[in-house]
């Protein structure tokens, strides 16, 4: 069995930062793997070592600079990486869901992988749609939102669980070929050894472009145009208190008594 | 003139609240172009949703019968369907994990564009202007689409619709293909069972990503120890295996209402808000003063928990 992670590179934001124009000026801006992401190569590389899945590929939509994140990836055990990158990606500040799609799922036409799992949703723009849509495309059965996988894959059915909300999971039986969109905590995702480390820079890295996908430029339009980026204004009447440790410690002390449930 | 076609949310047997309140956000949507608005409920006992839903503000109800709960297949089908029927400028669904399930497929495909999560809609009639956040909420975007499109509605942004309705009630005879329902749910589970439920708790001392390891925890147990009080968390506590589930506040895990919340190195996610802004009194303790929690807190200390944390134990020891 094969199976096809979609490996993300999320911008991050540090705590304190401006914005210009529909961004997030640079000097504010950080990247790091996709934390929904991460668990998705988890659970793959987890079906390899249990023997289920033959070959882990990863692909990844972005330039050159994020191809450290990709080892971090490979270094984890995925077996190999393809990397899309167009000069017509170059500058533009969002990707649709429907862009993704197009892009995404040439890939994995030509890969013709049995199970593709990815993030339920990027740090960064959080949208969570594009594993469906990908799957709706493709004409591949999915499931979203996924916190278990049985790692019995034998009859061509993956047994998933569904994370609801209100703490209700969904026990529901998924057809192969699918499309898992995999939720944090499924598993505990590894840090990559030393050795994972060394061996990752030997492993393949294929960057391909639109036209070797056979995608069209067009596909890169959003439907969807950022027109204005703000801080959400606060509707915050907080009362902060002011001063060390131990003063702000004897103010909340004081809040517990007055409200009658200090010990 | 902007119809909208929006769809209503249940499981196991009942309504959820985004449900009455997509009814709020489809009749805004549609009243700025003077468009009707559309309300969509697909399987289970449906005729008692239709009544449930006929409120204040919907023109119609369409009800497809099939199945008992939710299917991600037979919900594209009789969406996309629908669609066909009503020619809507706006299909819009609730940003729930069973709406994540199936709305970028109903836009896939119809070959509609997507867009997500949304806290505020508006429309002129051609163009949608869609405002939602990035970066974990650190931002608010303004995104314009142009022509038809499909939203998911971010839960308990709008105000639930009220009142009696007097919408026409219609059966919607939807062929549905089964060959192609490729998924089937088999059961449900409740999870986050256990001896302690922190939804009864009178005061909560919760803990967050900002503890950074297991290794520190007891600093946590400490405190809850001297204010007598009982420890929950944020996702990411339990997503790391050090609490169980069951002391997970939020969407996915419990909603809690204390008389005092202390939230401890937790930014405040939607998710997590969604989880304890019930709270009589809520004290944040964290080091960012632009956490997202500080929004919801009635007291906040902007200092680093493992100063703060120590000082307070002491207090009560």
């Amino acid at each position: 069995m094969k199976i096809l992670v979609t490996v993300k590179e999320v911008a991050t934001v540090e705590d304190e930062f401006e914005i210009e124009g529909t961004a997030i000026a640079d000097q504010y801006l950080g990247a790091d793997l996709n934390e929904w992401d991460d668990y998705a190569i988890e659970e793959a590389v987890q079906l390899q070592e249990d023997g289920i899945a033959d070959e882990v590929v990863t692909v990844t939509i972005g330039p050159e600079d994020c191809e450290q994140t990709i080892r971090q990836a490979l270094a984890k055990g995925a077996d190999r990486a393809v990397r899309i990158w167009d000069d017509s990606l170059e500058g533009v500040d969002l990707l649709d869901v429907n862009a993704k799609t197009e892009i995404l799922s040439a890939v994995i036409e030509e890969e013709d992988p049995d199970l593709v799992l990815t993030g339920v949703q990027a740090g960064d723009d959080s949208f969570g749609a594009t594993g469906v849509s990908v799957a709706e495309h493709l004409g591949y059965q999915w499931g979203a939102v996924v916190n278990h996988l049985e790692h019995d894959l034998d009859d061509g059915v993956a047994s998933v669980r569904r994370e609801l909300e209100g703490g209700v999971e969904e026990l529901t039986d998924v057809e192969l070929p699918a499309v898992l969109t995999i939720q944090t905590g499924i598993n505990e995702p590894r840090y990559a050894s030393l050795r994972g480390i060394r061996q990752a820079q030997r492993k393949p890295l294929d960057v391909q472009g639109l036209d070797d996908l056979g995608v069209d430029d067009s596909a890169v339009d959003s439907d969807l145009e950022l027109t204005d980026m703000y801080e959400p204004e606060s509707e915050s009447d907080v009362t902060v208190w002011e001063g060390g440790a131990e003063e702000t410690a004897a103010e909340l002390g004081d809040l517990l008594r007055d409200k009658g449930v200090a010990p | 003139m902007s119809d909208v076609l929006a769809v209503a949310d249940h499981r196991r047997g009942e309504l959820r609240d985004v449900s009455y309140e997509i009814i709020t956000a489809g009749r805004q949507l549609a009243d700025e172009t003077g468009g009707d608005l559309h309300l969509a409920v697909i399987s289970g006992t449906v005729d008692d949703f239709a009544e449930k839903l006929n409120r204040e503000g919907v023109d119609a109800i369409h009800t497809v019968s099939h199945g008992e709960e939710f299917n991600h297949d037979v919900y594209t089908q009789a969406i996309t369907q629908l669609y066909d029927e009503l020619a809507p400028q706006f299909v819009l669904t609730p940003n729930s994990v069973n709406g994540l399930d199936y709305a970028p497929a109903v836009a896939k495909a119809l070959d509609l564009p997507v867009v997500t999560d949304t806290v505020g809609l508006e429309t002129d009639g051609d163009t949608l202007v869609a405002t939602r956040e990035m970066y974990g909420g650190k931002v608010e975007t303004t995104n314009e689409l142009s022509g038809e499109a499909v939203a998911t509605i971010r839960g308990a942004e709008w105000p639930a619709a009220e009142g009696t309705g007097d919408a026409s009630v219609e059966a919607f005879d939807a062929d549905i293909d089964e060959d192609a329902v490729g998924s089937t749910v088999t059961g449900f589970e409740e999870v986050g069972g256990g001896d302690v439920d922190i939804s009864e708790a009178d005061v909560l001392v919760s803990v967050g990503r900002g503890i950074e390891e297991e290794d520190n925890l007891p600093l946590i147990e400490e405190l809850a120890d001297a204010l007598d009080a009982t420890i929950s968390s944020s996702r990411p506590i339990v997503d790391n295996g050090w609490l169980p589930k069951n002391r997970q506040v939020g969407q996915s895990g419990k909603v809690v209402t204390p008389d005092v919340y202390i939230a401890i190195g937790i930014s405040g996610a939607v998710q997590h808000v969604a989880g304890m802004k019930g709270s009589d009194t809520i004290v944040a303790i964290n080091t960012d003063p632009n956490a997202p929690i500080m929004d919801i807190a009635d007291y906040a200390i902007h200092d680093d928990l493992f100063d703060v944390v120590p000082a307070l134990t002491e207090e009560f020891q």
